[in-house]
C-alpha cells in the first residue's frame, strides 16, 4: 500500500513541479540578464491567474482566455521593467534599490488584486474537465497530465527561442556581457523587455494551470508559489533553464511527499529547507555557472 | 558614486543650513525635544493615540536594529519579523510560564534572538547580495512555521494570550498610567545610545567599510566575515528587545503578528528614513506607522500607496528622506584627530 501511495504522491509532485518550473523559469530568465531577484514575480503569477479567471468568465473559450491572460501578464512584466526598473538601470543605482523596488511593485500588484477581485478565495472553473486516467493501477487526473504536457511544450518552446532564434542569441549575449552586447548592436533594453515578457507569459500559464488544478484563486497565492519557484530555480542553479525544470520537479515531489508522510502543515516549509540547504552547501545550484556572485 | 558627490555639493542649500544650525545648537534642540517627548502624556491624548506613539517607538527600535545590518553593513534582511517573533515569544513564555519579571525576560529574549542571529549570520559567510536576502526571507517564514507547528510551547495557531504588562517596584506599567509610554522612551533612548556607540566605534567603522567596498575592506585587514556575523548578532539582539516590548504592549501574539509584511515594514522604515542615519529611523517609523492611521480615507488603497512609496523612493531619493546626513564628512573623535595629527603613533589608526 505504501508503495502505491509513494508513487501516487510522486506523480502528483511531478505535475505540480512542472508548473513550478514554469514560474522558476521566469526568475531564471530575469536573474540571468539583470542579476536581479525579481520579488514581484510571485504577484505577476497571481495576476496571471486572476487575468485567466477574468477572461474565462467572458466565456469565449478557455484557450483564448489563457492566451489573452498570457499577453496581459507579459505586458505587465514589460510595464514593471519600463516604469520601475529601467530608470534605476539608467541611474546606475545600487543593487539593493532594484531589489526593494520589486518588493514595492509586488506590494502594489497584490493589493490592487485584492481591491479589484476581493481578498477571499474564489473558485476557478475546472478548465480541463476530463476524466481520470488509470495507468497500471495509478490514478492520474487529466488536469495533472495536462499540466505536465503544457509545461513541457512551453519549456521546449522557450529553450528553442533562447537557443535557435536571433532574439535568443541577443538574450544570451546580454546575459554574458550587457556592455559588449550593446557595442555589437544588440538593443539591450528591448532584450530586457522581451525577457520580462517571456517571464510574465510563462508565469501566467503556470497561474492558469495551478489554479485549474486546485480550482482556487486568491491575491495572496503568489507569495508562497513564488517562493517555492524561487527555491526551485536556486536549487537548479539560477540562470539555467534545465536547472529550473529539475529544481521545480524536486520541490514539487518533496512537497507532496512531506505533506503525506510528515504532516500537511509542513508542506510549505519543505521548499525553504531545500532553499537554505542549497544556498549554504552549494550556492550555485546543481547546474549553475561559477562566478555569478561577485565579492 | 558621482551621484553621491553631486548631492554633497547640493547640500549648501537649505538642508545644509538646517544641518549646520542643528549642529550649532545641538544641546538646546536636544533638551527641547526631550522635554516635548516627556510632556506628551500631559496633553491628554487618548489611549489609542498613546498606543500609536508607543508603536512608533517600537518600530524606531526595529529600524535601528535593521539599520545596523542594512544601513551600515549593507546586508539586506527580509526576515526580521522572524527575530521580532523570537523575541516576543521568548519573553512572553518566560513571563507567562515561569513568572520571570519583564526586564529579565526581555534580556533573555534579546540574548536568545542574538544567538539565533549568530546562526543566521553564518550563511552570510558564503553568500552575498540577493542570495543572503533570500535566506533571511526563508528564515522568517520558517520561524513562522515553527510557531504554528510547535503546539506544546507556542500554543500553535491559538497564540499566547494575557501577556502580563511590565512591573517595576510593584507598579504595573499600563497604557492608562502612561508607564508603557515612559518605558518605551527609556528603551528607545538606551537602544539609540547603544547603537550610536557601536556605530562610532571601530566595529561601526568596520561595518561601514564593508558596506562601501568589501574588497577594499578586506585589503585594509578587516575580517569582513567576523564583522558581518557580528552585525547580524547585534541587529537580532536589538530586534529581540523590540519583540519583547511589543508582546507586552499588545498582550496577545500569534504567528500572524509576524508575517512577511512586518519584515517589509521594518525595511521600509529604514529605507524611507534613510539608510545609515539614526534620526531617519525615528522619522521613518513615525511616518509609516502614522500613515495607515491618518490615511483611513484612502481605505484599502493605502497599502498600494505603501508599495508606490517604496518604488518612488528608490527612484528619486534612494538615500531616504534624511539621507543627506550620511553624506556629511565623517566626524572623527578627538583621539582619532590627535592620532592623525601625528601626536601619537599613526599606525594604530587603521583599525582595531
Amino acid at each position: 500500500m505504501a508503495e502505491v501511495l509513494i508513487v501516487q504522491q510522486v506523480l502528483n509532485g511531478l505535475a505540480l513541479g512542472m508548473a513550478y518550473a514554469l514560474i522558476a523559469v521566469g526568475y531564471s530568465l530575469v536573474f540571468g540578464i539583470l542579476r536581479l531577484v525579481n520579488f514581484s514575480h510571485g504577484s505577476i503569477y497571481a495576476f496571471g491567474a486572476h487575468a485567466a479567471l477574468l477572461f474565462v468568465g467572458f466565456e469565449f473559450g478557455v484557450l483564448p482566455a489563457i492566451l489573452l491572460s498570457m499577453v496581459c501578464t507579459g505586458l505587465l512584466g514589460i510595464l514593471i521593467d519600463k516604469a520601475a526598473l529601467e530608470p534605476l538601470r539608467k541611474k546606475n543605482s545600487v543593487p539593493i534599490a532594484a531589489l526593494i523596488t520589486t518588493i514595492g511593485v509586488s506590494n502594489i500588484i497584490q493589493n490592487l488584486l485584492m481591491i479589484w477581485f476581493g481578498s477571499e478565495k474564489k473558485a476557478f472553473p475546472a478548465v480541463f474537465n476530463l476524466p481520470m486516467i488509470e495507468i497500471g493501477g495509478f490514478r492520474i487526473q487529466s488536469t495533472q497530465l495536462m499540466m505536465c504536457v503544457v509545461s513541457l511544450i512551453l519549456l521546449l518552446v522557450l529553450t528553442l527561442v533562447i537557443n535557435k532564434t536571433k532574439i535568443g542569441l541577443a538574450m544570451r549575449a546580454t546575459e554574458q556581457n550587457p556592455k559588449a552586447a550593446k557595442l555589437m548592436g544588440v538593443n539591450v533594453n528591448f532584450v530586457i523587455s522581451f525577457t520580462f515578457f517571456l517571464a510574465g507569459a510563462s508565469a501566467a500559464i503556470a497561474g492558469g494551470l495551478i489554479s485549474g488544478y486546485y480550482q482556487i484563486v486568491y491575491p495572496g497565492m503568489g507569495f508562497m508559489a513564488g517562493l517555492k519557484a524561487f527555491a526551485a530555480s536556486v536549487l537548479g542553479g539560477i540562470g539555467s533553464l534545465p536547472g529550473a525544470v529539475v529544481g521545480g520537479l524536486v520541490v514539487g515531489v518533496s512537497e507532496c511527499l512531506a505533506a503525506t508522510f510528515i504532516n500537511s502543515t509542513y508542506r510549505d516549509s519543505v521548499a525553504f529547507i531545500i532553499l537554505i540547504v542549497v544556498l549554504i552547501v552549494r550556492p550555485t545550484g546543481l547546474f549553475g555557472k561559477k562566478g555569478i556572485t561577485k565579492v | 558614486m558621482t551621484k553621491l558627490n553631486e548631492k554633497k555639493t547640493e547640500g549648501t542649500g537649505f538642508i545644509f543650513q538646517m544641518e549646520s544650525f542643528l549642529d550649532k545648537y545641538k544641546l538646546p534642540v536636544c533638551i527641547a525635544g526631550a522635554a516635548l517627548l516627556l510632556a506628551v502624556p500631559a496633553f491628554g491624548f487618548s489611549q489609542y493615540l498613546m498606543r500609536i506613539f508607543i508603536m512608533i517607538g517600537i518600530y524606531s527600535i526595529l529600524g535601528m536594529g535593521l539599520n545596523i545590518l542594512t544601513g551600515y553593513t549593507g546586508l539586506v534582511s527580509l526576515g526580521h519579523a522572524g527575530f521580532f517573533a523570537i523575541g516576543a515569544y521568548t519573553s512572553s513564555l518566560l513571563m507567562l510560564r515561569l513568572n520571570v519579571p519583564f526586564l529579565a525576560a526581555m534580556i533573555c529574549a534579546a540574548c536568545l534572538t542574538g544567538a539565533v542571529g549568530l546562526l543566521l549570520g553564518l550563511p552570510s559567510l558564503r553568500l552575498s547580495g540577493s542570495y543572503l536576502t533570500i535566506v533571511t526571507l526563508g528564515f522568517g517564514e520558517i520561524v513562522k512555521m515553527i510557531i504554528v507547528n510547535w503546539d506544546a510551547v507556542t500554543n500553535g495557531t491559538l497564540g499566547l494570550k494575557n501577556i502580563p504588562k511590565p512591573a517595576f517596584f510593584g507598579v504595573s506599567m499600563t497604557l492608562a498610567n502612561n508607564g508603557l509610554y515612559y518605558t518605551m522612551l527609556i528603551m528607545v533612548f538606551l537602544v539609540a545610545v547603544a547603537s550610536m556607540a557601536i556605530i562610532r566605534s571601530n566595529t561601526g567603522r568596520a561595518f561601514q567599510a564593508i558596506k562601501e567596498d568589501e574588497m577594499a575592506a578586506t585589503m585594509m585587514g578587516i575580517r569582513t566575515m567576523r564583522y558581518k556575523v557580528l552585525a547580524f548578532v547585534i541587529s537580532a539582539f536589538i530586534t529581540g528587545i523590540a519583540g519583547a516590548f511589543y508582546a507586552t504592549l499588545v498582550g496577545f501574539i500569534d504567528a500572524n503578528s509576524f508575517t512577511f509584511d512586518v519584515s517589509t515594514l521594518i525595511i521600509s522604515v529604514v529605507i524611507v528614513g534613510g539608510m545609515g542615519t539614526m534620526r531617519g529611523m525615528f522619522l521613518g517609523a513615525a511616518l509609516l506607522i502614522a500613515f495607515p492611521e491618518v490615511s483611513r480615507s484612502l481605505m484599502e488603497y493605502r497599502f498600494v500607496v505603501y508599495g508606490l512609496l517604496l518604488v518612488v523612493m528608490m527612484r528619486f531619493r534612494p538615500q531616504g528622506l534624511l539621507g543627506w546626513k550620511s553624506q556629511m564628512p565623517y566626524k572623527l573623535s578627538k583621539r582619532a584627530k590627535a592620532l592623525l595629527a601625528g601626536k601619537n603613533e599613526p599606525a594604530q589608526t587603521a583599525n582595531g
